[in-house]
């Protein structure tokens, strides 16, 4: 049965989807056959969906968001896409989910490293053939319906092959730009790194004024004994809505690091879940910061599957105004995995009576020779912390955003690329008071 | 300098401190001694402008002003400092960015510019060595993960990088090594000068040794009950309290 609010966008598709069939491969064909096939059952997610409850998505009954179009990338200022484009990273950039050639970096990347248009990588067999091998191996297509949607309709993304051993120099940073309102931008990466290679990633979501919907799916997967760190920047526009998911598979000893920075949108979800391999390890960072009306859901699954795997998940948050944050952390150990080391945390800082914080950690532990913890806070700013400064001379409100600034900084200062923690920090400050907060001092 | 008189202080409708008078001239060192929930830090707190606390009577003035009426940050631009008996730990500021605001905020209140940051540097150094602490201090999370001794060192550091005028000391020496100790009185008596007074909370007649008071005040039961000079610490040392309290006792 097509649920009402997908059978608006059933209809608002076909053409896409009829265009999109028509030039895929048939192994990509059947995907997006198999996607539509759940979209249509499932449509978007519903509040009645306990990973879903939390997350407001009325705004996509109301509006009809249509596939967004390739535009110009001349409509971009260059100069503006440069505080968040990074000089010292390769840079591939999607415009409105379009690989725009003229915008991307690729200078130089090492031969063997592929960094490329999705879209453009698929007319080519040789990859299509890697491709293939990978598409929804992370995912499954019943995921969710936004995951369903993306392998239905995404036009192009991204496709990273980082060939064994390979240890790259600089960081790689994919660039999603929205530029068009009304519009849902669709784009799916896939990202591979064999084994023993070592890439630092950054994925940036950035966009105009205006609401669209970003819906956005990466797949990877970290090779035997490879190390991948993710960096996650979402500042989208203030009216935007963010469904982004990114879903790992780690290989045996590999190590993936995903440090989440959820700072745009109205309303955003982010999904990251790994599955660990033996002796396989990840770490979670994460921080949301939510003012006015935002809302910011963070989900995160870790799987631990075989023995030895280690995982570390730190998520703090920052709420002011009306906004509402959400956590939710899932730790599954399975059977087989003993010897399992896992601790996850999440804090919670209020700064508005208004402001809500909802966190929910959940540990399944199938196995019995494990190390498994937890903990959460929600709490607000410490008298006595407040005091201690005023008697050092500050002033209340210096010292709550000193205090508050110090919070969400920890999450800031564990990025170790030095531009990247640059556009962050100006990116926080930008959404709290800065008074009191002497950047130069830092 | 400091004229306290008659002061009466309650949390909720418990009075702590009932009736204290307190002179304290410039250049003059007070100790304060007294038995454990006697009210010593509640003093230092309603000083320093700690909330939570009401004022039920008698008044405090600092160099001719309200003390009471400031709000704690004015205080402390003004020159009164407080040594916590337990410094708090701030996580995610660094010691050197806290002592930066706080010197600078003095400056801005006395309508002076910015430190320049050389010579910010240069002294805080000269601090830190004076103090025997490691450089890594000043770029550590003010007092996170800090000893008890570290913390109390780092508490007479940022007294001497902001020059206060009226100093209130609680329980600076315990917690601290024997040698800590004599370094951290060596700091304190560094300070000494003609125009800057000191409260020293203290259990002990040894840090007495090292920094000798001009006065020495008991205070019991929410009241100074003795006054004396730096022998009747000794007395103390020797006799304990109990003597004190019979006799306010049968007063
Ligand atoms: N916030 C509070 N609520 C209730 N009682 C309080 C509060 N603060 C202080 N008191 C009480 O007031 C009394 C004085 O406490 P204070 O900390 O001033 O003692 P002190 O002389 O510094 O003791 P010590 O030598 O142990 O440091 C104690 O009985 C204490 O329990
Ligand atoms: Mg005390």
């Amino acid at each position: 049965m097509a649920v009402a609010n997908s059978s608006q966008y059933l209809e608002a598709y076909a053409d896409r989807f009829a265009d999109l069939s028509e030039k895929s491969d048939s192994w990509l064909k059947q995907q997006r056959t198999e996607a539509l096939g759940q979209f249509t059952a499932t449509g978007f997610p519903k509040a009645r969906d306990e990973e879903w409850r939390y997350t407001q998505l009325s705004a996509l009954d109301k509006t009809l968001f249509l596939p967004a179009q390739k535009s110009a990338s001349c409509a971009i200022d260059v100069e503006w896409l440069k505080n968040y484009q990074l000089a010292d990273a390769w840079s591939i950039v999607l415009v409105d989910g379009f690989f725009s050639a003229e915008l991307s970096q690729l200078d130089g990347l090492p031969a063997g490293v592929v960094v490329s248009s999705l879209a453009q990588s698929l007319a080519d067999p040789k990859s299509a053939l890697l491709i293939a091998d990978k598409f929804n191996q992370a995912v499954n297509v019943d995921e969710n319906g936004f995951v369903a949607f993306n392998s239905a309709y995404f036009a192009d993304g991204v496709w990273v092959h980082i060939p064994a051993k390979q240890i790259l120099a600089k960081p790689i940073q994919i660039v999603h730009v929205a530029t068009q309102a009304s519009v849902a931008i669709n784009t799916r990466s896939i990202i591979v790194a064999d084994e023993q290679s070592q890439v630092q990633l950054i994925e940036t979501f950035v966009g105009l004024e205006g609401a669209y919907v970003s819906v956005s799916v990466a797949e990877v997967f970290v090779g035997q004994n490879a190390d991948v760190t993710l960096y996650k920047v979402q500042v989208e526009s203030e009216k935007a809505l963010h469904f982004g998911g990114t879903y790992v598979k780690q290989a045996r000893d590999a190590r993936f690091r995903h440090d989440n920075f959820a700072l745009g949108a109205l309303i955003a979800r982010s999904d990251v879940h790994t599955d660990l391999n033996q002796a396989s390890e990840c770490e979670f960072n994460g921080l949301y910061l939510g003012i006015k009306r935002q809302h910011s859901d963070n989900h995160t699954r870790i799987n631990h599957l075989k023995p030895h795997g280690i995982s570390r998940e730190l998520y703090k948050g920052v709420l002011d105004d009306k906004a509402r944050g959400v956590f939710q952390g899932r730790v599954v150990v399975a059977e087989d995995a003993q010897k399992t080391d896992s601790q996850m945390n999440n804090r919670n800082l209020l700064l508005s009576n208004d402001a809500e914080a909802d966190t929910k950690p959940q540990l399944e532990i199938y196995a019995d020779d494990v190390k498994c913890a937890h903990g959460v806070t929600v709490g607000q700013l410490d008298e006595k912390s407040i005091f201690y400064l005023q008697s050092r001379c500050v002033d209340e409100e210096t010292a709550r955003n000193m205090l508050t600034f110090a919070f969400a900084n920890e999450m800031v200062d564990k990025v170790k690329i030095k531009s990247l923690h640059d556009v962050i920090l100006g990116q926080v400050l930008l959404r709290f008071p800065q008074e009191g907060v002497n950047k130069e001092w830092l | 300098m400091l004229s306290i008189k008659n002061l009466h202080v309650s949390v909720g409708d418990k009075p702590i401190l009932k009736g204290i008078n307190l002179e304290i001239k410039p250049g003059e060192i007070h100790a304060i001694m007294g038995p454990n929930g006697s009210g010593k830090s509640t003093l230092s707190h309603i000083l320093s402008g700690k909330s939570g606390y009401t004022v039920t009577d008698g008044s405090a003035s600092y160099q001719g002003k309200d003390l009471l009426d400031m709000a704690p940050e004015i205080r402390a631009r003004e020159g009164v400092f407080l040594a916590f008996q337990y410094p708090v730990e701030i996580p995610g500021v660094s010691n050197v960015y806290l002592l930066k605001a706080a010197l600078n905020s003095i400056r801005k209140h006395h309508g002076q510019s910015e430190v320049d940051a050389m010579d910010f540097l240069t002294l805080v150094k000269g601090k830190v060595r004076l103090l025997d602490m490691d450089e890594k201090f000043l770029y550590r999370a003010v007092n996170e993960g800090f000893s008890g001794g570290e913390k109390k060192r780092n508490e007479i550091l940022q007294m001497a990088i902001l020059e206060p005028k009226l100093c209130i000391l609680d329980e600076t020496d315990s917690g601290l090594d024997i040698d800590a100790l004599k370094i951290v009185s060596e700091g304190v008596n560094s300070l000494r000068s003609p125009d800057r007074s000191f409260v020293m909370v203290t259990h002990y007649q040894r840090l007495l040794d090292y920094i000798k008071p001009d006065f020495v005040h008991v205070l019991a039961h929410g009241q100074i009950v003795k006054s004396g000079g730096p022998e009747l610490a000794l007395e103390l040392e020797e006799k304990g309290y109990s003597w004190l309290e019979d006799a306010e006792a049968s007063a």
